[in-house]
């Protein structure tokens, strides 16, 4: 067993490409994934990520290029490879006229489980997604939430240590994005998988993600931790809240006037209401720490009562326009309707 | 059944794959590595898990009942008939037989066989017309395909699968009328009877396996499971209502004028005798009354190929085939019929090999 190194990555590709017949869906991919790391694969519909997921299961014959799933290349050793990696396809479906259990033991027999080992895999797994109550229901009465649940589940049983999961949460209500999101940080941290999972809804890819690869138009235009992401795609400009008592518009005439005066601020946005917040937006980003210590400054000179003062990470929405922006690939991947900022 | 069908390439590992050990068994020397347990054989989990979800259809009960029923009304005429000749055939060779071609004396369809011949297709299409593309529509196919199996698993458990169903309903069925038949008339097949019986229960059984070969061709081939059903129902009421008909219609084009000459007289009834050998319910209609019928003329039959056949099958005096006279004569028949399925297999398979996971 690998788990114990921790280093090796347990997925990896390299310069992986699939090419249809006039499109490149997948363009010289490079990839890794370690366990006990999750990595968010974003990118619109359409970008490559789920021919991606399918090469590396051996699913689809990569064009060119090489994949290393669990050490093994997924092309020539597919079975092995589909042994060790649990997958929750898009969309993933089940024989609606048996139980949930039932399917389950499907995929444990597939597998090689049987018998009580089968059977304690699948109560472990269905405990884990909390489905214990409806295992024996047909899964024809699941809602939606309680299929992904099923198909997490289904993904789990046959205890991998690679974990891939294509849109997980697409479909699901807000509550239930949040339970599943709870359960996968719950399994990297139990089980030390490794689990790539794919989405085009960058808050849910921001609050559980490890490390985020930026996927457009079949290439991978930015990749790394949050931190590193913003420092390489954020517009240049970082954000400060700062909440202020006093809501009287004298205070906030005076206080604004003061923020307005720190070097380094481009614009000040006073609360309105009764909320205290303000929003302070700084250029360029590196200046965010020394405009920090300025308002803390300002603060103690001006009389102004300082209760809380916190730097805004940029959100993963900004980054990835304009990543896609700079690559000028923004009007390939983002079609119709909406446009890049 | 061709699991390890060599058509298209397949990355088997070099060591032999473990072989599934049986439930009970205690794990195997392992020959793989340590990440990777024992992997039984996909394609059996596959065809054990079609089965018992066939077994428990409602389409499986429909159809006991429908070819039950469709057995049951001739019969009754042929129990009646039966006894009435009884007293006169007594001697003749193959009167139990008589059970499943003897009919209504008014109605001439009106026989077990003829109503087989009618409803089997239906049992192979109903088991087989949604086996992949029902798969694709409720999204299972990409989940099935993840798990540790080879790609043709699932279409080799799927054809296992439904032939081990028809397999099951067509003995159930004879078994009924043969019993019924020994109830009612007080005949007991003798040894003959029994292996004729058995001959044309594996015939109608290939005959069905060539229509579940087609469904699952269909199956694979059409997105909608709705669809391929209308197409495969359709192609089967061509086949087997208008199949005469068609066989007919080229006759005429074809039949020479009444100055012809015996060359373009054979040429012609070559023509007819090509086209109804290419229909699959032609050929089953004859094997099944040649191994039915001891006393089945072969003039009736479409073999004869050259005019000295022809000559000689039309003079011939009524007799008696023996068992193994009968086997031979059907013989090119069952051919055509295994070939006519292994080709429908074969294009299922390779198609789905070369499908896209992804609807």
């Amino acid at each position: 067993m690998s788990r114990a190194e921790g280093s090796e990555p347990l997925i990896q590709t390299r310069r992986l490409t699939k090419r249809y017949d006039t499109l490149t869906a997948v363009d010289h991919l490079d990839l890794e994934v370690r366990p006990g790391e999750i990595f968010g694969l974003l990118g619109q519909n359409g970008a490559g990520k789920t021919t991606t997921i399918l090469m590396l299961l051996g699913l689809t014959e990569p064009s060119s290029g090489s994949a290393l799933v669990a050490g093994l290349d997924p092309t020539r050793h597919p079975r092995e490879v589909k042994r060790r990696v649990g997958y929750l396809p898009d969309a993933v479906g089940f024989y609606g006229g048996l139980t949930g259990r039932q399917n389950l033991r499907y995929t444990a027999r597939l597998n090689g489980l049987t018998g009580a080992e089968a059977e304690s895999a699948m109560a472990a797994v269905l405990d884990q997604v909390g489905l214990t109550d409806r295992a024996d229901d047909r899964v024809e009465t699941y809602s939606r939430g309680m299929k992904q649940r099923l198909g997490i589940a289904d993904a789990l049983v046959k205890a991998p240590d690679i974990l891939i999961l294509d849109e997980p949460t697409t479909s699901i209500d807000p509550l239930g994005v949040v339970e599943i999101l709870e359960l996968l940080r719950t399994l990297v941290q139990e089980r030390h998988l490794a689990i790539l999972l794919s989405s085009h809804l960058l808050t849910q890819v921001q609050s559980v993600c490890d490390r985020i690869g930026i996927f457009a138009a079949g290439r991978m235009v930015g990749e790394g931790t949050m931190a590193r992401l913003a420092s390489l795609f954020g517009d240049g400009s970082a954000a400060i809240e700062v909440d202020i008592e006093g809501t009287d518009a004298a205070e906030i005439k005076r206080a604004e006037a003061v923020l307005r005066g720190l070097p380094h601020v481009t614009d000040v946005v006073a609360p309105t209401g009764r909320s205290t917040t303000w929003h302070i937006a700084v250029r360029p980003a590196t200046e965010e720490t020394s405009v920090r210590s300025a308002i803390l400054a300002a603060a103690v000179g001006n009389d102004l009562r300082l209760t809380s003062l916190r730097p805004l990470v940029p959100s993963l929405d900004d980054i990835y326009r304009t990543a896609l922006h700079r690559r000028g690939l923004a009007d390939r991947a983002i079609a119709g309707g909406k446009t890049a900022a | 059944m061709s699991a390890e069908t060599p058509a298209v390439r397949r990355t088997r590992q070099p060591k032999p794959a473990p072989k599934p050990a049986p439930a009970s068994a205690p794990l195997p020397a392992e020959v793989e590595t340590d990440a990777t347990p024992r992997l039984p054989a996909g394609w059996r989990i596959i065809a054990s898990k079609e089965f018992s979800d066939h077994i428990l259809s409602v389409r499986f009960f429909v159809l006991l009942l429908v070819l039950g029923l469709a057995a049951a009304i001739p019969l009754y005429f042929a129990a009646d008939q039966i006894r009435s000749v009884a007293p006169q055939a007594s001697g003749s060779r193959a009167v139990f037989l008589a059970l499943f071609w003897f009919g209504s004396p008014d109605i001439s369809i009106l026989t077990v066989a003829t109503f087989v011949a009618i409803v089997a297709p239906l049992l192979g299409l109903a088991f087989a017309f949604d086996a992949v593309n029902g798969e694709r529509s409720e999204g299972t196919l990409p989940r099935l395909l993840s798990q540790p199996i080879y790609r043709d698993d699932v279409i080799n458990g799927k054809f296992a699968a439904g032939l081990a169903v028809i397999g099951l309903v067509l003995v159930a069925v004879v078994l009924l009328i043969s019993g019924f038949g020994m109830l009612r008339l007080g005949i007991v097949p003798h040894g003959e009877e029994v292996i004729r019986l058995a001959a044309w229960v594996l015939a109608t059984f290939l005959y069905v396996a060539l229509w579940l070969s087609f469904g699952l061709l269909l199956s694979v081939a059409v997105r909608r499971a709705a669809t391929s059903a209308l197409i495969g129902f359709g192609i089967w009421l061509v086949f087997t209502i208008f199949g005469p008909l068609i066989v007919t219609l080229v006759q005429g084009f074809v039949t020479p004028g009444g100055n012809a000459t015996a060359d373009q007289v054979l040429g012609a009834v070559q023509v007819r005798e090509f086209i109804s050998r290419l229909l699959p319910s032609q050929l089953y209609a004859d094997i099944s009354n040649v191994l039915l019928r001891p006393d089945f003329g072969l003039k009736n039959l479409s073999t004869p190929g050259t005019i000295g056949q022809y000559q000689q099958s039309q003079q011939q005096i009524p007799g008696i085939n023996s068992l193994d006279q009968s086997l031979l004569l059907v013989w090119p028949q069952v051919v055509v019929l295994v070939a006519l399925t292994v080709a429908c297999f074969a294009a299922a398979y390779a198609l789905f090999m070369r499908q896209e996971v992804r609807a």
